[in-house]
């Protein structure tokens, strides 16, 4: 670039700075583009600093107005009340457990979300995790690179997935693209949720325990809030019977895992396939211990593509914000 | 009928199977048989029916040394291991087992792509030895959207297809001839299908024709950020240019149930992440192989009762 050229950047730099937006820990979307980030938005990094998050804010983020929030990264009413000029908090999540929404909608913060970026991955490894605890994928594939194929013989058999009744525990978008997938291998959907869809012609159950009592797989696809904590409980689990299965990809906390580890040590039910847990990233030593159980490291929305689209859709409402455009992917917080 | 006499070519350990044989017809177990020439020899007048599987049917060495054999019935649907034309020479019937066992072979299918993409099996591991509290498991590949080319659009093949279109997977095939009441998009030849879709599927019989399927062209086709699955046969594929191709990273993946000399699968695709081995599992559930069992043995009943056949090849 030439004298002149730099010299307009520069100027250019200094007419238009670049926004500030706050960010109180590195959302994983930072790990791998955080320069792409960066080239728009000049970030004030709360957990980089010494100083306690209060003062932190007071004292460098009091004219801040976007927050940048990730999906285990609690914004909380606090938060909010001490920073004046916040309009607008974005998160990298579809989840919004982690945000006071409340306190939102009383100061008229606008809150930006994933929306259903994520849904497609998240119900591949739903009915990824699925297929994989009826057919033992990981099982199998341990068994062979073990060498016990050659020397051990037959490896054991598996279930059948097509003609199962699955139960989807919240038909939201994820819910509702996990049924889509599911019905291709011939399996019966049913499901619950708040509210009865009435677009769509799956039987539905206002309560989970007959959900569970009417099926042989619950697929949990709801969010985490105090309706869904530890919704899926002795009962419902009990209610699924010794050939249930359940598999998770919403909050670990939506089930009762201690109550889901017995259930499965003592044969209540026949297995499970978790993507996420109520302690991450610990996982309680009975579940690694058992065979009839595949695990997932909280990643289904990892993708690369997906987090690519995460990274334009973060950038493009941060953009829409401060430049007065209506918002790209909005949570409807009248509720 | 308990005095005719079944040969089980194969070392089958489905005990379902075994037992109802064995409650209707005198069962022998060839492969624990030590001394197989001198039990052909002593036995050979009885036995008029074999039972053989993917690893063992009937070949024209056996069919020869069998000179009361009235039917082969397979448990499977492959024919590969029999010789049919020495059955149709000598006017032997044969059965296999088609439909029963398409949907798990095809959601198998789908399984191994959704394993090998998202790295299931690796990220299994990653949690069961500790790693994950070390730190986050990298990005993986997304499956929906992914173009799916299949080699063979019999029932397997159009089973898997309409599995991948749930997941908005555009489909592609290669078969002998082009299929006028399909929609997908159709191949003239294998090569051009790999180099037109990132994830390959094997789901066609095999046959003179289609061993070796899976060349190098094809591999070098499919390329660094594609994914071969094979679901057929182990011939199908030239494992030793497959192996080469996956640990020289001119493959982006693979999953595998099939191999060419089982239960054998080549050591140097166990530490490759992106490589998901399978024990030959396709038809291996529960409730599958029962029905399998119920028509290999519903075929033999139905022919030494003069009724017509189950599923009849030949």
């Amino acid at each position: 670039m030439d004298c002149n050229g730099y010299r307009q950047e520069n100027h250019d730099q200094n007419l238009f700075p670049k926004p500030k937006v706050l960010v109180l820990e590195p959302p994983p979307v930072f790990k791998f583009h955080e320069d792409k980030l960066s080239q728009k938005f000049h970030f004030l990094k709360a957990w980089d600093s010494p100083l306690p998050l209060d003062q932190f804010l007071t004292t460098h983020a009091h004219s801040v107005q976007a927050i940048l929030s990730h999906g285990t990264c609690p914004v909380t009413t606090n938060t909010i009340r001490l920073l004046p000029s916040l309009g607008l908090i974005v998160t990298t999540s579809s989840g919004l457990n982690q945000i006071d929404l409340q306190e939102c909608r009383r100061r008229g913060v606008s809150v930006a979300y994933a929306g259903s970026l994520f849904s497609a991955d998240v119900a591949d490894i739903a009915v990824g995790l699925l297929i994989d605890a009826l057919r033992k994928i990981s099982a199998g594939n341990h068994y062979v690179t073990q060498g016990l194929w050659a020397n051990n013989g037959d490896f054991s058999l598996g279930s059948k997935l097509g003609g199962r009744k699955v139960g989807i525990v919240g038909l939201g978008s994820i819910g509702l693209e996990v049924g889509k997938r599911l019905e291709s291998f011939g399996c019966n959907i049913l499901y619950s949720s708040r509210n009865k869809k009435s677009s769509v012609s799956y039987p539905y159950y206002s309560n989970v325990c007959e959900l569970a009592a009417n099926c042989e797989v619950l697929i949990i696809c709801c969010e985490l809030n105090d309706q869904t904590r530890h919704m899926i409980n002795k009962e419902v689990l009990l209610a699924s019977g010794k050939k249930g299965l359940i598999i998770n990809v919403g909050r670990g906390a939506i089930i009762d895992e201690q109550e889901m580890v017995r259930c499965l040590i003592q044969g209540e039910i026949a297995g499970a396939g978790l993507d996420v847990f109520e302690n991450e990233p610990h996982v309680p030593s009975e579940l690694i211990a058992l065979d009839n159980v595949v695990l997932s490291p909280h990643r289904a929305v990892h993708t690369e593509e997906t987090l690519m689209a995460l990274v334009e859709l973060v950038m493009g409402n941060l953009e829409a914000f401060f430049s007065n455009k209506p918002l790209l992917s909005p949570v409807i917080l009248d509720e | 009928m308990e005095s005719i006499g079944v040969l089980m070519t194969c070392p089958l350990h489905d005990p379902y199977l075994v037992e109802q044989l064995e409650k209707r017809f005198t069962l022998f177990k060839f492969h624990s048989i030590p001394d197989k020439a001198h039990f052909l020899n002593s036995n050979k007048a009885s036995i008029r029916a074999v039972v053989g599987s993917a690893s063992a049917g009937a070949d024209a060495k056996l069919i020869h040394q069998l000179p009361n054999l009235e039917i082969v019935s397979s448990f499977s649907v492959g024919l590969d291991k029999i010789d049919l034309a020495k059955c149709r020479e000598r006017g032997i019937r044969v059965t296999n087992t088609p439909d029963v066992l398409t949907d798990d072979v095809a959601d198998l299918a789908i399984g191994l792509m959704l394993a090998v993409l998202r790295r299931l099996c690796q990220s299994d591991r990653y949690v069961r030895s500790g790693q994950w509290k070390r730190g986050e498991y990298k990005l993986t590949t997304k499956f929906t959207g992914k173009s799916v080319g299949i080699i063979g659009l019999g029932r397997i093949g159009l089973a898997i297809a309409k599995r991948a279109e749930a997941f908005s997977c555009p489909i592609s095939y290669h078969t002998r001839a082009e299929k006028s009441d399909v929609k997908y998009k159709y191949y003239p030849s294998v090569v051009e299908l790999a180099a037109n879709c990132q994830i390959l599927v094997v789901a066609c019989a095999l046959t003179e024709e289609t061993r070796h399927i899976i060349n190098r062209e094809v591999i070098n086709a499919l390329g660094p950020k594609g994914v071969l699955i094979n679901i057929g046969r182990g011939p199908h594929v030239d494992e030793p240019e497959l192996v080469s191709a996956l640990v020289e990273g001119r493959l982006g993946g693979a999953g595998l149930d099939v191999f060419q000399d089982e239960p054998n699968v080549p050591e140097e695709l166990f530490g490759l992440e992106n490589v998901v081995l399978l024990p030959h599992v396709g038809s291996g559930t529960m409730e599958t192989r029962k029905e399998m069992a119920d028509l290999v043995v519903g075929n033999l009943e139905a022919h030494f009762l003069n009724k017509p056949l189950l599923t009849p090849v030949l």
